[in-house]
């Protein structure tokens, strides 16, 4: 028999229906991987008797005959944005230590009633700021992927959804609940050779979920290809009331209609994404998945987003002013850490718990919100970013006359070693030069793994489509996934 | 048109206020949550997630607090906003569990308005309009308390998170007597309209009041900002108070400085809590929780539809009915006055005679009693029966008070009372000749004076008809026949 670990979404689901194996088998498997990869750190809260628990019930349902509900017998990895009822939930920061949320998440419980069973709580960057997981209160994930060169350099499995990525990757789990915020799903994807979508903001619900920056956080699933990202995301997804910004449609079958033939569509290549320094590797990955588009029937155009490069820097004004905001919650008075020196007052608590429970990228993200809402500094920072950020989204819908949807790289380099970016804030931002733009617009885009570089790490394209276009995006990321043949994955060194 | 005046020793001031006025709405669930909103409930019974910031929580607004806020903006002619949004007021305070305010700082939901008062009670026809800036929702603040520990303080936070409406007026009134009849109104309207129950003591109302003095035809002073006045009298007070301490201030050579104020209700005075240069910078930007407020024809139409009938439209209506202008005034001033006199026109009285009846009889009683006209033994319905037995004859005004005093101990029917009374008039002329020829049979010499030309003794055989005939005469007839008789 095969190593159930070694199964996808799709395989696994398929399998327990058919009756090729039990439920119970697989979340057993995958409880011992998960076990036995302690040295990645990628899990924060190990949960094996919720992973069992549901697959009992799937066992359980399959023998009575009842229909098989869309995830039965799937166990599957939890971001720890997302609040769990019973379960400890920190977004790894200390200011949330020994905080257990009396609530379950939208987005969590929805996997939960499609028959999903939790394996544990997943690491990642502090509050989801981060490209690298190191912000992590809790130590960083490190990447099962490793160069080449025999050095074994620990490498940064990306973020902020780097224990997700990692996860899925080692197969300790067939897909994860990610977060995007300006790419934290996608570039981790990218970084350790899986697929992953964001979808059109507002299709996952953000009740429930730890808030970063309100007007780009979306939920969206990591797995191993696109048709269990499909699968995934279906469960995921949904109008809830309890969100004001939901979007009230219901949810397309998308794994239904994959279908990687594109005759008919155009597909463009945004000429700005041809940024300064770009590794040659990268820039031949991307020419390769142009062919391969072709080769699936599409037609490529050249198309211009010319305020991409005012991007990066609107994303880092709004990002962290709504972050300032949303963060002004964990004072120590309702929950989390309380740090109150002898004699203090109010605000000495305010400033002790927070000092002491927030990470220095945090903080720093903090400073810059706080800075760009002052008075004297708001028109010319907040108000200015969300006039380029309209900006953006005209350029996305100009494009959209021409084409269907675009082809880019998904992150500028291949996984950087831990360590080498975190003293550097800049260079750690411009990891997201790619991911950002289609954040701000709030449009589906997907990371999909195309090849390996010299040093044989994992290189993700990017697809990028209208809104509400999942399915076109889905459709592109199978005609590169068919052709692009990924099959390397990393060896089992931890 | 105020002539109110600060006598200072280096002339007159003038004394220029806006008020902006905090109105919880009624509604039985928070603004952003589906916690309720009950006043006096045991401390943190009537939090949610949502309004006590759990990680993860978001905003969804309330439709009827919306629609509140949009009926009251409706209420005082102004412009309602069909685009809105919602803005974050950042700051720090235990009794705030966000960490910010959800407000409307730059599109509030209501725009330009005004309210027309009458300051002047003995001259109600002068009236003095008062514009308002914007109306604007926003979320209540939790409550801290400090008295349950002697080194800690404690946080309720049932309040947190319940819908205000922040009503701004323009800076247009010019004495105390003016923010009080404006305060007056705007709490009878809100009453009217059904948006806050206007209950000043219980704190679902209270007014920030801005205070500056000029010279006539100056340029406007340097404002202060008392916070958080609870009752009109009170405003009135720290008003006065306010306007003298700046007067005595400028004259001294002194300064104004732009700050905070808080009213002392044992004292009557003001005293500074903050100044403009310890201001929170709060930070304000849209709320990226929810998205802009937009208002659909149909919801518009249907909050204009559910408006009822307001004071002035009212007024206007009694006075046409043959009401005058002060009663008028005074019926309508309150919501519950003037939905009982509806229901007594509407059950037939006729609008001057029941105004007076209302005003005199009724109030009077209600008075003796203790009561709000909301809970009056007597019903609208049976007091038009009163009226109506006067209007036909069958009752005198006193007997109609003989009448009405049953009525109030009773709850008995006015017709059945006069039935098992006796107390009907009579207008039976033969019965009345009677009586008269009798009492002047027994007046000689007031007879004679009378045809000497001493007219004024008419009332004297008037009430020795009366009281002979146990107040049942019509006084019609017994004037008539008196009149005829006296002549000889």
């Amino acid at each position: 028999m095969t190593d159930l670990t070694d199964l996808g979404i799709a395989a696994i689901r398929d399998g327990v229906r058919a009756g090729d194996f039990s439920a119970r088998e697989v979340a057993t498997a995958f409880n011992a991987r998960v076990a036995g990869a302690k040295t990645l750190n990628a899990f924060l809260v190990e949960t094996p008797e919720h992973a069992l628990a549901a697959a009992d019930e799937a066992d359980r349902a399959r023998a009575a005959g009842e229909a098989p509900k869309p995830l039965a017998g799937v166990p599957i990895g939890m971001k720890d944005l997302f609040c769990t009822n019973g379960v400890a939930t920190t977004a790894a920061s200390e200011i949330l230590a020994g905080f257990v949320p009396p609530y379950e998440s939208t987005v969590s419980q929805n996997l939960w009633d499609a028959g999903a069973g939790m394996l544990g709580k997943l690491n990642m960057d502090q509050f989801a700021m981060g490209s690298s997981n190191e912000t992590s209160a809790f130590g960083n994930v490190i990447s099962p992927w490793r160069r080449k060169d025999g050095g074994n350099a620990p490498l940064a499995p990306g973020g902020s959804s780097g224990g997700s990525s990692a996860a899925v990757a080692a197969r300790l789990c067939p897909g994860a609940t990610g977060t995007d915020t300006g790419g934290s799903i996608r570039q981790p994807a990218a970084f350790t050779g899986i697929s992953g979508i964001k979808p059109t903001y507002g299709r996952c619900s953000r009740w429930g979920t730890i808030a970063f920056a309100s007007s780009l956080d979306q939920a969206g699933p990591m797995a191993r290809d696109v048709r269990d990202c499909a699968i995934m995301l279906e469960a995921m997804a949904g109008f809830d009331a309890k969100d004001a910004t939901s979007l009230q449609l219901d949810v397309p079958r998308w794994e239904a209609r994959l279908s990687s033939d594109l005759k008919g569509k155009r597909v463009g290549i945004p000429k700005e994404y041809r940024v300064d320094g770009m590794p040659a590797e990268i820039e031949t990955l991307w020419q390769q998945g142009v062919d391969w588009l072709r080769d699936a029937g599409a037609e490529i155009v050249e198309v211009s987003l010319p305020h991409t490069r005012y991007a990066l820097p609107a994303y880092y004004i709004i990002a962290p002013a709504e972050a300032s905001s949303n963060l002004a919650r964990y004072d120590g008075v309702r929950y989390g850490l309380r740090d109150l020196p002898e004699g203090a007052g109010l605000q000495d608590m305010y400033a002790a718990t927070r000092a002491d429970g927030f990470g220095a990228e945090v903080k720093r993200r903090i400073m810059i919100g706080t800075y760009v809402l002052s008075a004297g500094f708001y028109d010319a920072y907040y108000t200015q970013a969300q006039k380029v950020r309209t900006l953006i989204a005209r350029d996305f819908e100009q494009a959209w006359e021409r084409c269907d949807v675009l082809l880019t790289p998904t992150a500028p380099s291949a996984a950087f070693a831990l360590g080498e970016k975190s003293a550097d804030p800049i260079a750690m931002y411009l990891n997201d030069v790619f991911t950002v733009p289609s954040s701000l617009a709030g449009l589906p885009a997907m990371s999909v793994p195309g090849g390996l570089d010299g040093a044989g790490l994992p290189l993700g394209l990017q697809i990028i489509g209208k809104p509400l276009d999942e399915q076109g995006v889905l459709n592109a990321g199978l005609a590169i996934e068919e052709r692009a043949g990924f099959a390397a994955r990393p060896e089992g060194w931890w | 048109m105020s002539d109110y005046r600060i006598q200072g020793d280096t002339g007159e001031w003038e004394v220029v206020i806006g008020l902006e006025v905090h109105a919880q709405v009624t509604s039985n669930a928070k603004l952003f949550s589906g916690s309720a909103t009950a006043f006096g409930a045991e401390p943190n019974t009537q939090v949610s997630l949502v309004d006590a910031a759990m990680p993860g929580m978001l905003p969804v607004p309330n439709r009827e607090c919306i629609r509140q806020a949009v009926r009251t903006g409706m209420a005082i002619d102004a412009q309602i906003n069909r685009w809105s949004r919602f803005d974050r007021k950042n700051y720090f305070y235990a009794d705030l569990p966000q960490g910010y305010q959800i407000s409307q700082l730059y599109h509030p939901l209501v725009g330009e308005g005004h309210l027309d008062v009458s300051p002047d009670d003995k001259n109600p026809e002068a009236v003095k309009r008062i514009g308002i800036e914007r109306i604007h929702v926003e979320q209540d603040a939790g409550k801290l308390m400090h008295d349950q520990h002697p080194t800690r303080s404690y946080v309720d936070l049932n309040r947190s998170g319940v819908a205000l409406m922040e009503i701004v007026s323009r800076p247009d009134m010019r004495s105390p007597a003016e923010a009080g009849a404006y305060l007056t109104k705007l709490r009878s309207i809100l009453r009217y309209v059904g948006s806050c129950d206007g209950n000043m003591d219980q704190g679902s109302m209270r007014a920030d009041v801005n205070v500056s003095v000029r010279k006539p035809g100056e340029p406007l002073g340097t404002r202060t900002e008392t916070k958080n006045v609870n009752s009109v009298r009170f405003v009135m007070q720290a008003i006065e108070h306010e306007a003298k301490r700046q007067v005595a201030l400028l004259e001294e050579g002194g300064t104004i400085v732009q700050e905070t104020r808080l009213f002392n209700p044992d004292t009557g005075q003001t005293r500074s809590m903050r100044s403009k240069e310890d201001a929170h910078d709060y930070r304000y930007f849209p709320d990226p929780d929810l998205l802009p407020l937009e208002l659909d024809e149909a919801f518009v139409a249907e909050c204009r539809a559910s408006l009822p009938e307001l004071p002035d439209a009212k007024r206007q209506r009694y006075e046409a009915a043959g009401v005058s202008a002060y009663q008028a005034g005074v019926l309508t001033a309150e919501v519950e006055s003037a939905r009982w006199f509806d229901a007594l026109l509407a059950a037939g009285a006729p609008g001057a005679q029941a105004a007076n009846w209302v005003s005199s009889e009724l109030f009077g009683a209600l008075n003796r009693l203790g009561k709000g006209i909301e809970e009056s033994p007597v019903s609208p319905s049976a007091a038009a029966e009163l009226l109506a037995l006067v209007a036909d004859g069958t009752l005198s005004g006193s007997l109609a008070k003989q009448v009405f005093e049953v009525m109030l101990e009773t709850g008995e029917a006015p017709a059945a009372i006069v039935e098992a009374r006796g107390l009907k008039q009579t207008s039976d002329t033969g019965a009345i000749d009677v009586v008269i020829a009798d009492v002047i049979a027994k007046n000689p010499n007031q007879l004679a004076q009378y045809r000497g030309g001493k007219e004024a003794l008419f009332g004297f055989f008037v009430g020795q008809t009366m009281k002979a005939m146990g107040g049942k005469a019509n006084p019609g007839v017994v004037n008539e026949r008196l009149k005829a008789m006296l002549a000889g």
